[in-house]
């Protein structure tokens, strides 16, 4: 790690005069195993590095990259990003990230355990977890049982001051189950996550990959009508991340935020709390830093109902006259950085999703769905979803329902939030899930 | 050109320390991607982007268990190392294998490249940027917003194996889309083009930027006055070129090797089989000259080529790669692809499409009284074991009485690919390419085209909010 850093900050300390120069280093270290029938289907195992400098002179902006640490690539790189300046149009508000005061929350997300496990025990996870999900239900058929892990590195330094590193170490184990219901097979996955398999809980994902494909057999497709829905934490965290991108600094700046000028203003159901917050370890995706090399922090963007703040990389902070939030998002070394949420959760409730259903006449419990990015369009708030679950008639869970829509708008889903359930999870994404009670949606089915 | 990205006799040690552990196969895959971008967004030019991508990735396989390492360093000693760690990983099972002697496959190009991207100045291409940009916002006072990017890529690979295959291929890619934002009283609309294929600079002689942006804006300004998408099950209308998605997801994915041997396809067993309307051919085929999806070798050395899925409304054949068709003892069908040197080969689709059936577009709306007519499609995804299906209709209409009326607002359309595929019921002669695509399966993305006829569905569900 201290060599990246040492790299990123000689090359940020090449700027010339008039000249910012950020340099952004990576390093990771892959194994991935997946399983079939008792059997190791493959194995991969590998290491990749790369670099992504951006060079910003006279307002202008040139980036580069390469998947390569070798120094000639790495000079060509930097010659490329600077080339690549001339052509940018001049913008005032164009620069890099400065510190500013906000110290880093120290976060505990290396495991030195995980660097010495040895490829066969990675290998009975994996198969271990397979013959658990068959043992867990007789109609249940595995497809894939997968072990991953990763140790990822990075510094990011820049001529204006930032040098900041980090590593982290991630596993996961997977599975994936089939159930046969006649013409039609359905489909189920489980999955436990973790700094290293000390974290994980195979006897979970083994149930919940058995049950995910066994709750839809014999189901059918609904009538059209209009419902409330209970939305299951697993599809919630996915809700919530496309509000989430709404929220975006970047968009309000450039139009393409519904709320826009709406900060102080309701936008949303009185018993909904949404906080941005990577300082918090129990995220998925909680990080020291931001992607620009900002100390990440809590940010509460929507309080009891009221819009409260965007989230903002250093750009859109200038432009707009905001504080920076420490929200620089980062797809690894070969893209400049963007800005958005981080670690989104909703402020829980206090009761069980069976205490929410029990409370619903006439509902949908939606288990999957299917087709967000394709659905929803988070510029004019149309949302539209393929989804599958069970219905709910007169607070009891009823038969199995699939290949149907649920459909409204972002704009009016926050408002009719009924209720938030208090059962909060972690889930392996970049928002939490809870169990989330909406009215007043089209579910368009036969 | 080939040589140039690695020496044959280090390919040869290379594939023979693979097979030191007794696998019966090993493969060295390299690449060499030089790419180049640029964006822009808000009036001004964002940036300019220049990537490069490169490394082998060394396959060995044992028995049943594949074992996969990548490196980006292509010295001897980097791929040796790579070898040995992908040779320990496959070390279970039998085998025991002798490479056979490497022997060049002819050169295979299925598009010409008039003017290679790289040949052309940065500011050629930031030109287009600021001319879409431009006549979008001419479109009217109510476009409030453009984004556009340009993309070129150059990618060679090199691909040999113990079977003694050696073939290498040049594929080169250049890309253009742009987005507008309009707004008005009933808040914000978007709308989007895209452009892409595997030829060189000379895609924007053919093609004009200015009017793809005129389009891009049309659209979001029409729908500026759309009515709520209806809810539940009607008959729907799909313009040509917009909706060869549909066959991607309603069957392509379902028809890959590799998902229906896991018994993960609901087209598993169906070989022979009536599972279409008897009107449609349904082809996938990588030698489609200048398409997005267009290969002259696959990612594991097999040459392209067109392959008839669907005949007739009959199941004819899956798409295979070296893997499963080595295990069914047949030969691959030019469909073992991957995203980079860094991920393991498997079964993808390249260009997948309907041929022409007889009827005539205008007839096929006329014939239809209540329904919607889909002008776009965006992204879509598929459950290949159920067939359940999604898509999202970015542009669409009512059909009222054989017309086509008001724009509707956007939402997913669902149904099931089976079903759907039965459920044609008329098929234009007007057949059209739709869009670039990138298909992503198990983590991995490829560039995907496909292209239909108009064509009517009897009845698929409509995810909409209006009653």
């Amino acid at each position: 790690m201290e060599d990246l850093l040492e790299l990123a900050t000689g090359i940020a300390g090449q700027a010339g005069k008039g000249e910012q120069i950020e340099a952004f280093v990576a390093r990771a270290n892959d194994t991935a195993v997946r399983v079939y029938e008792g059997e190791v289907e493959h194995f991969t195992s590998a290491q990749s590095e790369g670099i992504g400098i951006r060079v910003v002179k006279d307002g202008r902006v040139g980036f580069a990259y390469a998947g390569t640490l070798d120094p000639a690539g790495v000079d060509e790189v930097l010659a490329e990003a600077r080339d690549n300046v001339g052509f940018g149009t001049p913008d005032e508000w164009a620069g890099l990230a400065e510190p500013d005061g906000v110290a880093l929350v120290e976060q505990d997300l290396w495991r030195e355990e995980l660097l010495s496990l040895p490829t066969a025990d990675k290998i009975t996870l994996a198969k271990e977890l397979e013959r658990l999900t068959l043992a867990a239900d007789s109609r249940v058929r595995v497809d894939e049982a997968d072990y991953a892990d990763v140790r990822a590195e990075g510094a990011v330094a820049t001529s204006t001051g930032i040098a900041t590193a980090g590593r982290e170490t991630g596993a996961y184990l997977s599975v994936s189950t089939l159930a046969d219901d006649g013409d039609v097979t359905h489909t189920g996955f489980g999955f436990t996550v973790g700094r290293s398999p000390a974290d994980f809980d195979p006897e979970r994902a083994a149930r919940e990959a058995a049950e995910r494909a066994t709750r839809l057999l014999g189901a059918t497709k609904p009538s059209t009508g209009k419902v409330t829905v209970v939305l299951d934490p697993f599809v919630s965290a996915q809700f919530l991340g496309i509000i989430g991108s709404t929220l975006n600094g970047e968009a309000v700046l450039k139009g393409r935020s519904i709320f826009a000028g709406r900060v102080g203003e309701d936008v949303a159901a009185t018993n909904l709390t949404l906080i941005d917050d990577p300082t918090n370890p129990l995220a998925y995706t909680a990080s020291e830093i931001d992607g620009e090399g900002l100390a990440t922090r809590r940010n509460v963007l929507i309080d009891g109902g009221v819009l409260q703040m965007f989230v903002e990389s250093s750009y859109s902070a200038r432009r707009s006259g905001a504080a920076p939030t420490g929200n620089a998002t980062r797809g690894g070394f070969k893209t400049t950085p963007g800005c958005g949420c981080l670690a989104l959760s909703l402020v829980p409730g206090t009761r069980s999703q069976a205490e929410l259903v029990a409370d619903v006449d006439e509902g949908v419990l939606v288990q999957m769905v299917q087709g967000l990015h394709s659905g929803v369009n988070p510029v004019s708030g149309d949302f539209s979803t393929g989804a599958s679950g069970l219905m709910i008639r007169g607070g009891q869970l009823a038969e199995p329902v699939r290949e149907f829509t649920i459909a409204s708008t972002l704009q009016k889903m926050l408002k009719d939030v009924v209720e938030v359930g208090g059962d909060i999870e972690w889930l392996p994404m970049s928002a939490a899930g809870v169990s989330l009670v909406i009215r007043d949606v089209t579910m368009s089915g036969a | 050109m080939a040589d140039e990205m690695i020496d044959q006799d280090v390919v040869q040690r290379v594939l023979a320390a693979g097979l030191r552990t007794g696998a019966e196969f090993s493969e060295v895959y390299v690449e060499d991607k030089r790419s180049s971008s640029a964006n822009l967004d808000d009036g001004r030019v964002e940036q300019v982007t220049s990537g490069r991508d490169r490394g082998a990735g060394i396959r060995v396989v044992r028995g049943e268990t594949t074992g996969y390492a990548h490196t980006a360093d292509l010295s001897e000693a980097g791929l040796l190392a790579a070898a040995e760690a992908a040779a320990a990983a496959a070390s279970q099972g039998g085998g025991g294998a002798r490479i056979v002697a490497l022997t060049r496959q002819p050169a295979h190009r299925v598009s010409d490249v008039a003017i290679p991207p790289d040949t052309i100045g940065k500011a050629a291409k930031v030109q287009l940027l600021l001319r879409a940009d431009e006549a979008a916002r001419d479109a009217g006072p109510a476009v409030v917003q453009v984004s556009a990017g340009y993309g070129d890529s150059r990618k060679r690979i090199l691909v040999a194996n113990s079977d003694g295959v050696l073939a290498d291929d040049e594929q080169v890619r250049t890309l253009f889309r742009i987005s507008v934002v309009a707004s008005g009283d009933t808040g914000l609309q978007t709308g989007y083009e895209s452009l892409g294929h595997t030829i060189g600079f000379e895609l924007f002689d053919q093609h004009d930027v200015e009017e793809m942006a005129r389009r891009a804006a049309q659209q979001a300004l029409t729908k500026l006055n759309a009515r709520p998408a209806p809810s539940g099950s009607l008959p729907v209308v799909i313009q040509r070129g917009s909706g060869g998605v549909l066959f991607h997801e309603a069957c392509g994915h379902g028809l890959e090797a590799d998902l229906v041997g896991k018994g993960a396809s609901v087209f598993k067993g169906r070989m022979g089989e009536q599972v279409a309307a008897p009107m449609v051919t349904l082809i996938d085929d990588g030698t489609m000259a200048g398409e997005w999806g267009a290969i002259g070798y696959d990612d594991e050395g097999h040459v392209s080529q067109r392959n008839v899925l669907i005949q007739d409304g009959v199941l004819t054949d899956y798409m295979w790669d070296f893997l499963r068709a080595r295990k069914d003892g047949r030969a691959p069908s030019g469909n073992g692809r991957r995203q980079s040197y860094m991920h393991l080969p498997m079964v993808r689709m390249t260009n997948t499409f309907v041929l022409d059936g007889t009827d005539e577009p205008d007839d096929i709306v006329r014939a239809t009284d209540h329904g919607v007519y889909i002008a776009q499609l965006g992204g879509g995804q598929v459950n290949t074991a159920s067939g359940d299906f999604v898509f999202g209709m970015t542009e669409a209409y009512l059909i009222e009485n054989g017309e086509i009326t008001d724009p509707i607002r956007e939402g997913n359309l669902i149904g099931n690919g089976p079903q759907v595929l039965k459920d044609i019921d008329l098929l234009g002669n007007d057949f059209a390419m739709g869009m670039p695509g990138t298909c992503g399966k198990d983590g991995q993305g490829v560039p995907v085209g496909d292209g239909q006829p108009t064509l009517r569905v009897k009845a698929l569900t409509i995810g909409g909010t209006a009653a």
